[in-house]
């Protein structure tokens, strides 16, 4: 352990200090704003000493906005469970296509291979709004309007290109003579995929995973557009907080804890598999 | 019929042409040493037998029977990397063992001939190590295990020497001859050591060009290589090459060397009036000190002593180097100057200068090691 002087730890830590407080502090603005009124949030100058209050939580769950025009019905709730719903039926849908895709682009030069890849890329290029009109007439011949099925199918746009691309790079990396030698050893080919170069993959997977489902949860156009109220995930269900009498701050605020947080709970459950270097000293040189 | 019989084998890789036209028969139960520069095909041919690349012509039968189409599960061998391609998310064990849990084999008895091979490898105490814990030694070990466990009677080890240290090395090639041969199986053994394709292979394959220049015993290939291509790979020091017309004075074959006059046996008559290159391995040159006829007036420039043999670099007339190399128990002048060569005549090689080809000698009884 070297000896650093006091003055310079101390710098240290007053810096990472500055940097904590830089990025968390909207969060943790958020988290105070959520136990607030809209009164106290407002008042001017604006004060950290309050009377915490667990109403705007009660009203979102309960789904009775107070406002001072009156009550009004929300569904936040049922917004939440549909973006859980959403975002893990497409994620889930992406891996199952994305991850075998991902293995042939990395493992087999076949015609046209390298044109379908980018050509599954540049959907991530293209801006949704240039899609959504021909793709909601579409959807509404298909009959897939308003329909979690298609909703989901949308979402593959989002989640596909990404988990394919980030996928394919993590089993470049793989040496292929590690699935020869498990092929070598009597393993079929898809024996092979599933106990090799899976879990060689793994971080990779869950990064992408992980990725695609915060792109997936944030997603706003779309549902926006291709779905009504009761298929609304939160980003369209947080519209209603913007009422006739004024916006309630202290809703908005709790609606945004409390939508962040299965994101946050699955990223730090995901971390664990994010761990790099498993494949170190497999392979020499 | 031979265990493995390659026929005519063409691979290519976009326009790089790495085997053209290569055959070879290897008989159950022998060990062959596939020894080759760099670069020219060895692992290709081993990919090729093992299923994992298709051959763009050409047979391979394996057993008596075409491996065409046939998948590496399949095909029942055994097979060494040489980066080892251990999988980094099981252990040694498991590693070991992924050849016979393919083989719908007992739990106990995948166990027990788990920690059989491991004894015999000496890695048992590393058994429930990843590959990441694992020093190179014990990592090839591992993985020759895994080709070993499963007693494939085809085993395909791809330089399995090359990634570890000196001494192991040195320790491998005592104890892999025993260990192939306990295993019974029809052995191909890439290698880019000549000792070690001498010291492991009851044949030698050398692969040149694409094809097997010449498939024989170890003391055949280095006694009586076909080319000079061949000849050159085998040796420390390499032969030395010298430019040479054989001549016919009174009915016998002589060569100018250095400036002195060297009497080659009758039976290299055929090669008067050619002209050839003079092989002369370093071993069979001897200094002397008597100024006899035969013998080569040379300038000592370099004596290095390298324990259980001295190397000398000495100097012709006319300034063409010779290596010469004489065993270490003998008393090996250290001083350097003036002296005299004479060279082993049994032991001499003419090839060729025009195709590489080794001259026949017309009687080739005499020569041996």
């Amino acid at each position: 352990m070297d000896r650093s002087s006091i003055v310079e730890r101390v710098l240290r830590a007053l810096l990472l200090t500055v940097i904590v407080i830089f990025f968390l502090f909207p969060i943790v603005w958020i988290l105070l704003m959520s136990f607030q009124t809209n009164e106290q949030i407002l008042r001017i100058p604006p004060s950290l000493s309050f009377v915490p209050t667990l109403d705007n939580y009660r009203a979102l769950i309960s789904g009775h906005l107070l406002t001072s025009a009156g009550s009004l019905d929300i569904a936040f709730m049922r917004n939440l469970g549909n973006s859980v719903l959403l975002s893990t039926c497409a994620v889930v849908l992406a891996l199952i296509l994305g991850v075998p895709a991902a293995y042939a682009f990395a493992r087999f030069k076949f015609w046209l291979s390298e044109d379908i890849a980018f050509t599954l890329l540049s959907f991530r290029f293209a801006p949704p709004l240039l899609v959504l009109l021909p793709l909601s007439l579409y959807f509404q011949d298909l009959g897939l309007v308003d329909t979690y099925v298609g909703l989901i199918w949308v979402y593959q746009l989002i989640a596909l290109p990404l988990i394919l691309w980030i996928v394919r790079g993590y089993f470049e990396d793989i040496s292929p003579d590690i699935e020869n030698a498990y092929r070598i050893a009597g393993h079929s080919w898809l024996r092979t995929f599933f106990k090799i170069a899976v879990p060689l993959a793994g971080p990779g997977i869950a990064a992408a995973g992980l990725l695609s489902f915060i792109f997936c949860w944030n997603n706003f156009v779309f549902a926006l557009i291709l779905a009504s109220a009761d298929k609304q995930p939160v980003t369209v269900g947080a519209l209603a907080f913007v009422t006739a009498s004024g916006i309630q701050y202290g809703q908005v605020a709790s609606a945004i804890v409390l939508s962040v947080t299965p994101t946050l709970l699955l990223a730090l459950y995901a971390q664990r598999w994010l761990v790099e270097g498993l494949s170190l000293g497999a392979v020499k040189g | 019929m031979a265990q493995i019989e390659i026929k005519d084998l063409h691979k290519s890789f976009k326009d790089d042409a790495v085997l053209k036209g290569l055959s070879l028969n290897i008989e159950k139960g022998e060990i062959v040493t596939l020894f080759g520069p760099s670069g020219t095909g060895k692992t290709v041919l081993l990919r090729l037998l093992a299923g994992i690349y298709a051959p763009d012509a050409g047979t391979i039968g394996l057993r008596g029977r075409d491996a065409a189409g046939s998948p590496p599960d399949k095909r029942g061998i055994g097979m060494a990397f040489q980066n080892f391609a251990l999988f980094p998310h099981m252990t040694a064990r498991d590693n070991i063992a992924s050849a016979l849990t393919a083989r719908k084999t007992e739990t106990g008895e995948i166990a027990r001939k788990v920690e059989a091979v491991a004894q015999l490898l000496k890695i048992s105490h590393v058994l429930e190590h990843s590959p990441r814990e694992l020093s190179n030694g014990q990592k090839q070990r591992t993985a020759l295990a895994r080709a070993l466990v499963a007693d494939p009677d085809i085993l395909l080890l791809d330089d399995p020497l090359r990634n570890v240290d000196a001494k192991l090395r040195y320790e491998m090639r005592l104890e892999l001859p025993v260990l192939l041969k306990r295993a019974r199986s029809t052995v191909l053994y890439v290698t880019q050591d000549f000792k070690e394709a001498m010291a492991l292979g009851d044949r030698i394959a050398v692969l040149l060009d694409g094809e097997i220049a010449q498939c024989d015993t170890p003391e055949r290939i280095y006694a009586e290589p076909v080319s000079i291509g061949v000849a050159r790979l085998f040796g420390d020091p390499t032969l030395n090459l010298v430019e040479v017309e054989p001549r016919l004075v009174d009915g016998a074959p002589e060569i100018l060397v250095g400036g002195a006059t060297i009497r080659l046996p009758a039976s290299y008559a055929a090669a008067a009036g050619g002209r050839y290159t003079l092989g002369l391995r370093p071993e069979s040159l001897r200094l002397v000190d008597a100024p006899a006829s035969g013998t080569i007036a040379v300038d000592l420039v370099a004596v290095t002593p390298l324990n259980e043999k001295s190397v000398l670099l000495c100097t012709m007339d006319g300034g063409d180097e010779l290596l010469a190399s004489e065993a270490g128990d003998r008393d090996v002048p250290r001083r350097t100057g003036p002296g005299r060569v004479a060279l082993d005549l049994d032991a001499v090689l003419l090839f060729d200068r025009a195709s590489g080809r080794r001259f026949a000698p017309a009687d080739n009884n005499g020569v041996g090691l």
